[in-house]
């Protein structure tokens, strides 16, 4: 199957994510936190051919918009991944994901005795002190981790 | 022309955060203190008050803060340990700070979890002073060692510090690297290999201080100007048969100071268990009482700089 014959087959409404690095559709879908369950039609396609890097992933989720804020997380496991939002066959949003200066509220400190695990109500914040390779560091603890220890 | 306060209500809570400007003119404000005449000296914090809320118990700290607080002429309230406290109720951290800002002007509190003083200080509209939190930092202890290092060797540019014992949960010891990393040292590193600095030191100071790590103390001690020893902290290790493997990795002795510079000096932040014979406590080397007395001079003058009253 050729790239240009998965981009015709365009869904009405949802979310494509192209160009996910290949072979890590499954681990983007994880760290989306999307298991399936919640019904949704979903389409993975594996090591697609690709002009652009040989090969890569995509994932298609019908009748769901992601926010920026959820799809930057894939920029730490996948960094050239593009997004695109379709309403009624046309693209009508398409972004590069980015590394942020720093995820709010998104990841668990995995620092046990992190005062964010033990604050209800408090949001935990990352800051990203180096993009390549990604690092992240909590604004509370200090502690710095690896994008794998923290998703 | 006079400078700037720059502890002006300001948060305390990380050591980074503050400039060696800032902390010379501390350590100036701190000289001052001491040599003013008692009739001025207990007029300062006439009228202020104090909040300490210890979550986490250590007399010693609180005592100087206490101690530091009524040698101006203020007040003090709160709470020593959190079984007396509502926070054994349940009471979330943030929902007594909002509560004891009420009453005081300024809080100094002391938490066992990491980070808690920075989410305390964003809560707080009262300035916030960590009293140490979680294994994380310890600001004022590390500008009392500062202080301390100063006032015995005259100068902290050129020196040669080791730092001994439990690098890895001792908080006074990531304070007093940041501390240090604003001057011109060589840092060495003696611990038993499961208790090394975290990483994040590398990360931060590689490139700012010059740092090496080691295990035997005779090999280093020769060289050194200054030798901070650490209690190994049995609480914080997750895991006791580690503990067991390590507690006694070190004693400092007379014997084992024959090695050193006449003039090295000895610091520790207290509590003390076996690391330093008691010995050694008459010796010319021994400069822990003295740095007690410092931090609580040290203590006085940023209290009265964070309330910026004039002096
Ligand atoms: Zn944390």
């Amino acid at each position: 199957m050729s790239e240009k014959e998965l981009i015709v087959q365009k869904i009405v409404e949802g979310t494509v994510i192209d160009h996910i690095e290949a072979g890590k559709a499954l681990h983007v879908l994880s760290v989306l936190g999307i298991s399936g369950e919640e019904g949704k039609v979903i389409t993975i396609a594996m090591n697609v051919p690709s002009k652009k890097y040989g090969k890569k992933d995509i994932i298609k989720i019908e009748n769901a918009y992601l926010s920026p804020e959820i799809t930057n997380k894939i920029s730490l496991i996948s960094p050239h991944t593009t997004v695109n939002i379709i309403k009624n066959y046309k693209v009508v949003e398409k972004r590069a994901i980015e590394i942020p200066d720093e995820f709010v509220g998104i990841f668990k400190c995995p620092n046990p005795n992190c005062i964010t695990n033990s604050e209800e109500t408090m949001a935990t914040k990352f800051y990203v002190p180096s993009k390549n390779p990604p690092l992240l560091r909590c604004k509370y603890c200090g502690r710095i981790y690896s994008p794998n220890e923290v998703m | 022309m006079a400078k700037l306060n720059p502890f002006k209500n300001k948060d305390v809570i990380l050591i980074k955060d503050f400039t060696r400007d800032d902390l010379f003119y501390l350590f100036q404000k701190a000289d001052k203190i001491e040599r003013m005449p008692e009739r001025d000296r207990i007029c300062l914090l006439n009228g202020k008050i104090l909040g300490y809320l210890f979550f986490e118990p250590s007399t010693r700290t609180r005592l100087s803060f206490e101690a530091a607080m009524l040698w101006l002429g203020g007040r003090t309230l709160g709470f020593a340990e959190p079984k007396v406290s509502s926070v054994e109720k349940g009471e979330s951290l943030a929902d007594t700070i909002r509560t004891v800002e009420n009453y005081v002007d300024v809080i100094v509190m002391r938490h066992s979890k990491d980070g808690a003083a920075s989410f305390a200080a964003e809560i707080a509209s009262k300035p916030l002073i960590n009293g140490g939190s979680g294994t994380e930092e310890h600001p004022t202890q590390a500008m009392l060692d500062l202080y301390t290092i100063i006032k015995e060797k005259g100068s902290i540019d050129n020196l040669k510090i080791g730092l001994l014992g439990d690098l890895k949960y001792g908080r006074t010891v990531y304070s007093l690297l940041y501390g240090l990393s604003k001057f011109n040292v060589e840092v060495k590193l003696i611990s038993h290999p499961i208790l090394r600095v975290r990483r994040e030191i590398f990360f931060d100071l590689e490139k700012k201080v010059k740092i090496s790590e080691h295990d035997n103390l005779e090999e280093i001690l020769p060289d050194l100007d200054v030798l901070y020893v650490t209690r190994i902290q049995k609480e914080r290790f997750p895991d006791l048969s580690e503990y067991e493997r390590v507690k006694s990795s070190y004693n400092v002795n007379l014997k084992i100071l024959q090695k050193a510079k006449d003039d090295l000096i000895i610091l520790h932040p207290f509590p003390r268990i076996d690391e330093i014979s008691p010995e050694v406590d008459s010796s010319p080397h021994a400069k822990y009482f003295k740095q007690m007395l410092n931090g609580r001079i040290l203590r006085s003058a940023l209290l009265a700089s964070i309330l910026d009253v004039p002096f």
